[in-house]
């Protein structure tokens, strides 16, 4: 790991620190209707959607009305999307006989864009038009992120307001998220990107003959635009196949690094703007904390043992001076390929800068272990946040809390059965999905013929798959052949219980922590800020993880690993 | 403030009292000692033990362990490996791999006697309140009670026949037949039957604290006209039964959630096993379903599940042997989250007596004089003050060895031979004392009384010392001799000792103490600051009392508060945690979710360090249980997979000697380790009072990474023994 690698880890943990204050004082204003500086330009726009959309900004919403209002806005998107990806080939903007999208694959490409998944069994540059791209795709990429955003700041609000009946509306929630949040955002880092050469045109793709005189079709369109929400929104959808890894998506070492710290950047933010609705900043930075250590340690372990290489492999193919090149980018290099492969998975992006399926098998457990824990190391915008407090501190308090003599209590609200049976069904529907459907591919003949390596790495393909897509995650370790019935239909199952099996005990889990009295915090209160939280919560967040998928990790990487450094190929 | 609870009725032997809680804050909950009737003793009494076993299996049945899910789980993976077992044995199965019949048998032993150590932990924790319960119950017997009809007539009727609102009229050397209130008459009772306490209680009517009788408990002198507050079933004593015997125990909120969030984990951890059967079978390995089962109960919270009612019943029991009578284990669980204590001055602070505390001689006159005619003046006086007097008066003149009046024994007898005749206080002239054989008159009295009669009238100097007395919240008495005024006797309510250290802990521990006085705000500040509590309400009211909760409640506080008269009942029900005394009204004691049997309202702070002891201990071996789980996966995931993978014997870390070994350890441990923890849950975890973080710190390194290490090491041994023994 050469230090170039270092100084790209450490700017980008000095942007996420510099950036978590100022972004998350921002989005709590915006939240919560107070003034900020877009507010001139914006709020005006923002009165006009409400009067258009017949939304009632002051009215608001139970967390029975909240959660109807996400899962209608999904199924429309939904249903929408299945139509639109069925007739793409006859809607406008097809830039180029692209064909229709079988029924499976649409359900599932229509599935994995509202579920902030971005899941593609589909190729970008030979599958979508430019009108599902622009108008179907990236559309969903604002309102997926925002709504996982609505939801986490509902979830905070149940936290922390008193005896309260109502966790804000929905509708309010995710324009605002969009308008303020998400759009000014996107707009200047859209941009940038096209400032260091990404693409952002209308044009068809271009036919060219290469030097040995071949024909090359060189694929183009609206990226810049998709590029960037992909990165903050925690989407991950590629506008091309190859996603991050394509010269067209992440060009030069610079976007590679801006788009790392532009997919953290939010679901960092959020830690902080947890602290302003607790009043106590030292809440939200416990959490960050705890966030940024697991994300730090897979990351450098993922960094070290790239760098590395495999030593198997004799001299010049793979030196111990590039490390573990194959399937990475030359311009980033094998370091930069473990980091982006850490924080891609550590929140719910997806999108890849080099093939996962390439990576060493131990640093392809990092990836694999960042989206069982439930993706909450900073996890996706607003989806990790949720996930860190139910799976994390509801839980944590719950165990440890008892230890300090109280009945356990959260920021001074007792947690008790309800809370966790929401807590545990949250836990146990992300185990039931991930291991379920890779037991059920495993040992059916359609699940299979899906992975490409035969042994522990093809076992790893499938349980990537899953995880992947449970976790709403959407990059894929790649090898596996996606684009059949079995995986498209299970894949989109998948996601769609990662998603909503979590979203709904949680809106019902804050519906109920809202009406709580608070307590009062005393010498006697369990402390909930400090290292000692810190500690706790990673101790519990990793144990529960590991406890759930040791077993099926250990014969994935693990095992593949130990074939590895014993000289064998499984 | 009403019905301030009389000094004598609720005085009680606080060194006794903080000496328990001292024993018990150090013991980790050891049983009080003195002043109880005999009861079994220490944590794990033999008799006991030997009760508990056919108990523990009559609990297998299944109809009653499925209320534990986790125990359930086992019970039926222990069923299906005796299966396993039995159609290998007759040749039904193949036997699959090198396991062999040898290992299903062993496997399917321990799984049972996991399934048994914890119902047989639960039968322990119960045989504890049994034996208490069969004390009790003998005092339950029916008795002969005469019923008193509308024309005053009597009628001889079974204890079983009274009804509420019956009137019966209790003879002396009766037992009461039910609960009630005295309507008539004035007798002793001896309530040893409930109490333990074998001096006799003084009951009269309307007096609110002394009024109300136990059915079950003996009139030893004159007669009392009793009515019937409870009909039968419902009387104090059958609730005490049911309590203490947990037949009626209902789990508590917590252990609810607790059971909701073990029964979460074993179905993830049902998952991780189920699939890796197919995971294996990708592999191309056939996992032995015993090895799963062991694998499954292993990991599934059974320390916890095992112990978690035992926990419940034994910490009720504790509180019982304080001889406080929780009306449920909800409200000992609340008590542990209390975080302030409202407490009566009077009875609870103070010892509710005025004492004498120093006698001061005015000017120009000695201070043997003083003292001598303090002396002489309260010779006979037989009131708690006039007693306080006479012994702070000998105190005072053997440390001065004056020579003008001796206060040992003959010097007083001297004294006593000289009195022609004794003057008893009175309301008219609020002095007492005695005349001399020889005409001296000596008095002491209200100080406007004594300048009344002193000839000179009162000494300015006198009369300021007097208004200094009295703005400190004592009571100041001249003393009177021949017309002269001699001095100042100052009479104080003593604040109980240990008292403010014991507020000192609480302190610690992130509770306040508030008392409650009628006093008027300077006296109630000068008490509260010598008491150390953290505030006080002067001049309170009833309303007051329940004003002063509702806010506390409003601000987020859980309040704990003691009563006893029926003006304290709203308060006490109003109150998250309201304990009674049991010399109270029936009033108060219906509205309170405990009562203490022996009357002493500071035992709230010990019913409180049992709530908290209790949670922590729940909370300590969830915690541990959980941690457990990780040395076991590094002990039986190698074994099961070590066929098809020889390289994930890297994972074997413990060095353990064979797969059948690692699995049979394992599950060994996993046994074991619950019945080494049954004193523990019994007994509870050793509690100190000290801040919420330090208690985390502390526990969490004990039981978190404790919990993460034991079972490397335990598994390891059990694993060496087990190749020694060749039993695998």
């Amino acid at each position: 790991m050469a230090l170039g690698d270092f100084l790209t880890l450490a700017t980008i943990a000095g942007a996420i620190l510099l950036l978590t204050p100022l972004l998350g004082r921002y989005i709590h204003r915006v939240m919560e209707g107070e003034r900020t500086f877009l507010s001139p330009i914006l709020r005006p726009v923002e009165r006009l959607v409400y009067r258009v959309s017949g939304i009632d900004e002051a009215a608001e919403q139970d967390w029975k009305a909240y959660t109807v209002s996400v899962l209608a806005m999904a199924l429309v998107a939904i249903v929408a999307g299945y139509v639109v990806l069925r007739l793409q080939d006859v809607l406008p903007f097809n830039q180029g006989g692209i064909a229709p999208m079988s029924p499976d694959l649409a359900f599932n490409t229509s599935v994995s864009f509202e579920t902030n998944t971005n899941w593609q069994n589909y190729s970008g540059e030979t599958g979508a038009t430019y009108l599902t791209q622009a108008a179907m795709l990236a559309v969903r990429n604002f309102t997926s992120a925002a709504t996982g955003l609505a939801v986490a700041i509902a979830l905070i609000r149940g936290l922390t307001r008193r005896s309260s009946k109502t966790l804000g509306n929905y509708w309010v929630d995710l324009t605002r998220g969009i308008l303020y949040i998400l759009l000014p955002i996107s707009i200047v880092g859209a941009l940038v990107l096209v400032w260091q050469g990404v693409p952002q045109t209308w044009d068809p793709s271009h036919a060219v003959t290469t030097l040995q005189g071949g024909k090359q079709l060189i694929a183009l369109g609206p990226v810049a635009s998709q590029e960037i929400i992909k990165e903050i929104g925690n989407n991950g959808g590629g506008f091309f196949n190859a996603n991050s890894s394509h010269p067209f998506e992440n060009p030069t070492p610079l976007t590679d690094w801006l788009e790392i710290v532009g997919l953290l950047g939010l679901s960092f933010a959020l830690t902080y703007t947890f602290g302003r609705y607790a009043q106590n900043q030292r809440q939200g930075w416990t959490i960050f904390g705890a966030m940024a250590v697991i994300l730090l340690v897979g990351a450098i372990g993922a960094m070290h043992v790239e760098s590395t290489g495999n030593a198997l492999l004799p001299a010049g193919v793979d030196s111990a001076a590039l490390g573990n090149m194959e399937g990475k980018e030359t311009r980033f290099g094998a370091a930069l390929g473990g980091l982006f492969m850490a924080a891609t998975t550590g929140t719910s992006t997806g999108a890849i800068n080099s093939w996962h399926d390439s990576a060493q098998p131990i640093a392809g457990l990092v990836p694999l272990f960042n989206m069982e824990l439930g993706e909450i190391t900073p996890g996706g915008i607003g989806a990790g946040m949720y996930g860190m407090l139910v799976i994390g501190a509801i839980l944590a308090v719950f165990i440890a809390g008892l230890m300090v003599g109280r009945t356990p209590e959260y920021l001074g609200k007792k947690v008790e059965s309800f809370e966790i049976k929401m807590a545990m069904l949250t836990a146990l529907v992300l185990g039931a999905s991930i291991l379920g459907f890779t037991a059920l591919a495993s040992v059916l003949p359609d699940g299979l013929k899906g992975p490409l390596s035969a042994g522990p790495h093809g076992f790893s393909e499938i349980l990537y798959a899953f995880s992947s897509q449970t976790g709403n995650n959407g990059s894929a370790f790649a090898g596996l052949t996606g684009n059949t019935p079995f995986y498209n239909v299970t894949g989109a199952i998948a996601m769609l219980i990662g998603r909503y099996g979590m979203i709904i005990p949680i809106l019902a889990l804050a519906g109920s922590m809202a009406a709580k009295r608070r307590v009062a915090p005393s010498l006697g209160t369990f402390p909930t800020t400090g290292i000692l939280w810190s500690v706790l919560l990673m101790g519990v967040v990793i144990i529960v993880g590991a406890l759930t998928f040791f077993p099926a990790l250990s014969l994935g990487p693990i095992v593949d690993q130990l074939l590895q450094n014993a000289g064998k190929l499984s | 403030m009403a019905a301030a609870p009389q000094g004598h009725a609720l005085a009680v032997d606080l060194a006794r009292g903080t000496r328990r809680f001292q024993r018990f804050v150090t013991l980790g909950g050891s049983k009080p000692s003195g002043g109880e009737p005999p009861r079994p003793r220490g944590v794990l009494d033999r008799e006991q033990l030997r009760a508990a076993v056919p108990q523990a299996f009559r609990k297998l049945d299944p109809r009653i362990l499925i209320k534990n899910p986790v125990m359930f789980v086992v019970e039926i993976t222990a069923a299906l490996v005796t299966m396993i077992a039995a159609a290998t044995a007759t040749g039904l199965e193949p036997t699959s791999g090198p396991a062999g019949l040898g290992f299903q048998v062993q496997i399917a032993i321990w799984l049972w006697f996991t399934v048994l150590f914890a119902t047989f932990a639960e039968a322990v924790a119960e045989a504890r309140g049994r034996a208490q319960a069969a004390t009790l119950r003998r005092a339950r017997s029916e008795t002969v009670a005469h019923r008193r009809l509308a024309g005053g007539t009597l009628e001889q009727v079974g204890s079983s026949e009274l009804r509420r609102d019956d009137v019966i009229v209790v003879e002396e050397g009766e037992t009461i037949a039910a609960d009630g209130d005295v309507i008539e008459g004035i007798g002793f009772v001896n309530e040893a039957a409930i109490t333990g306490e074998s001096a006799p209680v003084l009951k009269e009517p309307g007096t609110d604290i002394r009024s109300s009788v136990t059915g079950g408990t003996t009139l030893v002198s004159d007669r009392l006209v009793v009515r019937v507050t409870a009909n039968p079933g419902e009387t104090f004593l059958d609730r005490m039964i049911a309590l203490v015997e947990g037949a009626k125990r209902q789990r508590t909120p917590n252990e609810i959630a607790l059971a909701i969030l073990l029964a979460g984990l074993t179905i993830v951890f049902l998952m991780a096993t189920v699939t890796l059967r197919p995971f294996g079978a990708y592999a191309g390995s056939v996992v032995d379903t015993v090895a799963l089962t062991a694998l499954l109960v292993c990991l599934i919270p059974t320390t916890i599940g095992g112990l978690l009612s035992a926990i419940g019943i034994a910490g009720m029991d504790r509180v019982a042997r304080f001889n406080v009578l929780a009306m449920s284990g909800r409200a000992v669980e609340a008590s542990g989250d209390v975080d302030v204590i409202l407490l009566d001055k009077t009875g609870t602070i103070t010892y509710g007596n005025r004492l004498a505390a120093s006698i001061t001689p005015a000017a120009g006159v000695t201070a043997g004089e003083a003292i001598g005619a303090a002396l002489a003046a309260s010779i006979r006086d037989e009131t708690p003050e006039g007693r306080s007097i006479v012994e702070l008066a000998r105190k005072l003149l053997a440390e001065a060895k004056a020579p003008a009046a001796t206060g040992d024994d003959a010097g007083l007898a001297a004294l006593d031979a000289t009195i022609a005749e004794e003057i008893a206080f009175s309301a008219q002239t609020r002095t007492s004392g005695i005349r001399t054989t020889a005409g001296a008159l000596i008095l002491k009295g209200a100080v406007d009384a004594i300048g009344a009669l002193a000839s000179g009238g009162m000494p300015s100097e006198v009369a300021e010392a007097a208004d200094r007395v009295a703005d400190q919240g004592a009571t100041p008495l001249a003393l009177l001799a021949n017309g002269r005024v001699l001095g100042l006797i100052e009479l104080k309510d003593t604040i109980k000792a240990g008292l403010p250290e014991r507020f000192a802990e609480f302190r610690r521990m992130g509770i306040r103490t508030v008392m409650i006085t009628g006093d008027n705000p300077r006296t109630a500040a000068t008490i509260a600051r010598e008491a150390g509590v953290d505030d006080f309400i002067a001049q309170a009211t009833p309303e007051d009392k329940i004003a002063f909760i509702r806010k506390e409640q409003a601000d987020g506080h859980l309040v704990a508060m003691t009563g006893d008269g029926t003006n304290d009942a709203p308060a006490v029900a109003q109150a998250d945690v309201g304990m009674a005394m049991n010399s109270g009204t029936s009033a108060a004691k219906e509205a309170a979710n405990m009562v203490d049997l022996d009357s002493d309202p500071t035992k709230l702070l010990e019913v409180i360090a049992i709530g908290k002891q209790l949670l922590i201990t729940r909370g300590s071996i969830t915690t541990f249980s959980i941690a457990n789980d990780v040395a076991k996966y590094f002990a039986i995931l190698p074994a099961m997979f070590v066929s098809v993978y020889p390289e994930l014997g890297a994972l074997n870390v413990m060095g353990l000697a064979t797969p059948q070994s690692a699995i049979l350890s394992a599950v060994i441990f996993n046994a074991l380790i619950i019945i080494a923890l049954v004193p523990l849950a019994i007994r509870g975890v050793a509690f100190r009072p000290a801040p919420a973080s330090v208690l985390l710190q502390r526990n969490l390194l004990i039981y978190g990474l404790g919990g993460i290490v034991a079972p490397f090491i335990g598994i390891k041994v059990i694993d060496l023994l087990v190749t020694a023994l060749h039993l695998a």
